[in-house]
């Protein structure tokens, strides 16, 4: 087995511990709100000598992606932090970064979005790329968070793959909190992501050029391999996951099940709620309430097939969103994804509830879960779902 | 003509072939163009430095005054005149394209 | 004895002396005449095959690299609009680090250039500019300045001269063509303590190509502002580009100076200014001016005259001279 030290690491901290033990070379950080100490403590390894990186202070979240798909565009492995403003600033570039196959890994510690002015933990930074061509992974603990950075690499790096991938928490609620990490003897961790640079690169030996016009003749080909990569990268992320379990004894898989054999209802989660509903399942489970949980790890790419899988058995799944799609028919950007997973035959799909919640960090207590567990069995009784997302702990 | 699919197009969609617009023609778009009269040319090479396109070029040749002389890449040249303008010796005439 | 054609990197005395090897192809889709060519030719030959070109978006860009064409024959980057100064920093930065760690060549010199509109640069690319110049990071950054948004079909920039006629300035009963003074970016890039900053011009060839070497070897940042004429968008005859480069610097309205190292030199004196109604009749953009616009536009000169004859402590700008008509 190989070399682990536990260590007390809030989330910031254990995903910046994990892009150090990736021997990133080029971090390029602005400071942003709950991501900040993320920014610190690379900036520290970088001072007293712990990692051997080139550290830009960028006067932008904007040129914090510029400056990696730089640095990416040359060879080197390049890592940043941020959230919210700082993320959607910076969505230009990862647009970009996903068109020219360059695999920059970013922690995001996720946070609301203004207006009003938030800085509090919730999902709106991250709902919007859901469709820039970004692996996305939601994580639960620090140690996964840890385990997902050095994971996202090996994904992001693959030669089947090449996109730009996020390892998305909760801010503050993850971010600030401290919890114990098993963290890995970087010579271990580079046997599982030796740095082998596979794409395209700028080398004076082999001019090429990068960045070109996609006119009508061949822009649509060029997403289209996008979306390959897309496709591609739900078998290299379960693979990366397998070893990783293989070599260091942790595994999560692409969704996690939990009570989920016998369930009759469902609910999907993810981020640090996936938690509250683990212990809500529970007691629900007490109250003789047939429900089961899905924590879902990778949103980008959609892991459709296990999660209609997982789903086979189920009547009802409420899904927990953690931002609002405004105007859309349900304000979840995940349940939009569970209900057009079953668009081909809907005659397989359960019966889709749509929940808010922890808005803007709206507490959320476990009670809260156990409520959405009854009327999950409510609506698998009979009882008609509104025809529409169901607030909690919203005030009229 | 069929364009590569999707299979068969670079990732990213890079450019490998470096320098590869030298297969495109602008020939086309001139109306006039400029010709060398070599007897005229005192090798100053200020039409090759002012070139836009990189269209004069500089042919080593041992038999001709100081080792050298000039051609236009007509395959090239778009046409613009900044070498028969700039010419000091009046080197360069304009002629008109017949086509 | 003819002087020999140069390596890269090396000063030369005359024109003569500039490397034939061209690192960019023609077949590309500028404009004839395109002040902007004779520039990156000439850059290209400076900086040689070790380095990596980073073009944020532009003419430039678009007219070299429609997939699956490339004129360049060095290794190039186009990112987005406004970033060129911040991509130019990750290359440099990577470079750095795969050096230090082995991984590229220790002592290999890469050079980084930036290829940059005004547009790009005076506007919407500032601030990574800014953050750029202010990090020191090794890079020749080059300002190609058209003076307008050529790429989108000549709108006002934030580098358009007073005066000038865009299709955002146009000329109607209140307007009278672009009303405002540009930016001096050459004082904001010396603001940022750059270790070299230069203006140039493409019909002074040899003082342009001496400075592109020297912006190269700088230890830091560097910034070359570099005067580009438009036939397309200034409405003159394509076979004038050098002509209409030459009278800029003839009015004083382009001086050809140097910041290195805290000193300011003058390279291209010019004894008698000749009045800048001269560079305006050459131009379309400028044909609606007025009298009183022309007056307004030669004060603005005469300003910037002397403020950089104030720089370099003596007048090597002079006055404004008009030609006696015979």
């Amino acid at each position: 087995m190989v070399k682990m030290v536990r260590k007390a690491l809030t989330t910031n901290y254990a995903v910046a511990h994990a892009a150090k033990d990736s021997d990133v070379d080029v971090i390029a950080a602005y400071p942003i709100t709950p991501s900040t100490p993320a920014a610190e403590k690379l900036a520290e390894y970088v001072a007293n000598g712990e990692l051997d990186a080139e550290y830009v202070h960028v006067e932008s979240e904007h040129s914090a992606a510029s400056a990696l798909v730089g640095a990416s565009a040359v060879g080197a492995r390049a890592f940043t932090v941020t959230a919210s403003q700082g993320l959607i600033y910076m969505s230009e570039v990862l647009y970009i970064a996903s068109g020219l196959r360059l695999p920059i890994v970013l922690g995001v510690a996720s946070r609301a979005l203004s207006a009003p002015l938030s800085i509090w933990g919730d999902m709106h930074d991250i709902a919007p790329l859901r469709d820039a061509g970004l692996i996305i992974y939601f994580v639960s603990s620090a140690q996964e968070a840890y385990d997902s950075v050095i994971q996202a690499f090996k994904v992001a790096e693959d030669p089947r793959v090449h996109l730009p991938a996020i390892v998305d928490y909760d801010g503050f609620i993850m971010s600030h909190v401290t919890e114990p990490v098993d963290v890995i003897d970087r010579e271990d961790v580079l046997k599982y992501i030796p740095k082998k640079v596979t794409w395209n690169t700028l080398n004076p030996k082999q001019p090429i050029s990068i960045g070109t016009v996609g006119d009508p003749d061949y822009y649509y080909e060029f997403k289209y391999q996008q979306q390959v990569a897309m496709e591609n990268a739900v078998k290299v992320a379960e693979e990366a996951d397998k070893e990783f379990e293989k070599m260091f004894g942790r595994g999560y898989g692409l969704i996690e099940e939990y009570r989920m054999d016998d369930a009759e209802v469902a609910m999907i989660a993810y981020g640090a709620h996936a938690g509250t509903a683990r212990v809500a399942v529970d007691k629900a489970r007490e109250e003789g309430i047939k429900v089961g949980l899905i924590k879902l790890r990778l949103w980008r790419p959609f892991p459709t097939e296990h999660l209609m899988k997982a789903l086979e058995n189920v009547s009802v799944v409420g899904v927990l969103d953690r931002a609002m799609a405004l105007g859309a028919p349900r304000q979840g950007p995940v349940v939009k994804d569970v209900i057009s997973m079953y668009a081909s035959d809907p005659s397989k799909a359960p019966k889709v509830a749509s929940y808010a919640l922890a808005i803007g960090q709206r507490d959320v207590k476990i009670e809260d879960l156990v409520a959405v567990a009854k009327q999950l069995d409510e609506f698998a009784k009979g009882k008609e779902i509104p025809n529409k997302t169901i607030c909690i702990g919203l005030r009229e | 003509m069929t364009l590569p699919g999707w299979k068969e197009l670079p990732e990213g969609a890079v450019v490998r072939e470096p320098g590869n617009t030298v297969t495109i023609s602008t020939g086309e778009w001139r109306v006039f163009k400029p010709v060398i009269i070599d007897e005229k040319c005192t090798r100053c090479r200020l039409c090759w430095i002012y070139c836009p396109d990189g269209t004069i070029i500089e042919v080593d040749d041992p038999n001709a005054p100081l080792g050298k002389r000039y051609e236009v890449d007509y395959e090239h040249c778009k046409g613009c005149g900044i070498c028969w303008k700039e010419c000091p010796v009046n080197a360069i005439e304009w002629v008109p394209e017949e086509r | 004895m003819a002087l020999k054609e140069v390596g890269p990197m090396e000063p030369i005395r005359t024109h003569m002396q500039i490397p034939r090897e061209e690192l960019i192809a023609p077949g590309h889709s500028a404009c004839q005449g395109c002040g902007h060519f004779i520039i990156v030719r000439h850059l290209l030959k400076a900086a040689g095959p070790n380095t990596i070109v980073v073009n944020p978006t532009g003419c430039l860009e678009v007219v070299t690299t429609v997939f699956p064409y490339s004129s360049w024959k060095v290794p190039w980057i186009h990112v987005a609009f406004e970033n060129g100064g911040s991509v130019a920093s990750g290359v440099e930065a990577a470079i750095k680090s795969l050096q230090k760690k082995g991984i590229l060549p220790k002592d290999e010199r890469i050079n980084v250039v930036v290829f940059a509109g005004d547009g790009g640069t005076v506007d919407i690319g500032f601030q990574s500019l800014s953050g750029m110049f202010e990090r020191r990071h090794k890079v020749v950054y080059v300002l190609l300045d058209n003076e307008a948004y050529m790429n989108t079909g000549i709108q006002r920039s934030g580098s358009t001269p007073y005066g000038a006629w865009t299709t955002t300035t146009p000329v109607g009963k209140r307007w009278k063509g672009e009303w405002r003074v540009r930016k001096d970016m050459m004082q904001i890039a010396v603001a940022h303590h750059v270790p070299y900053a230069a203006t140039i011009n493409p019909a002074y060839p040899v003082d342009m190509y001496n400075k592109m070497v020297k912006a190269l070897k700088a230890e830091g940042p560097a910034f070359l502002h570099a005067y580009s004429p438009c036939p397309t968008g200034w409405r003159f005859d394509p076979s004038l580009t050098v002509e209409v480069a030459r009278m800029a610097v003839l009015t004083g309205y382009w001086v050809l100076y140097e910041y290195d190292h805290g000193n300011y030199k003058v390279t291209v004196p010019v004894l008698k200014r000749k009045p800048v109604r001269e560079f305006v009749k050459m131009q379309g953009r400028f044909r609606h001016m007025t009298e009183e616009q022309i007056k307004k536009l030669q004060e603005i000169i005469d300003e910037q005259v002397e403020h950089i004859n104030k720089l370099v402590g003596k007048t090597v700008i002079g006055p404004v001279v008009e030609e006696q008509k015979k």
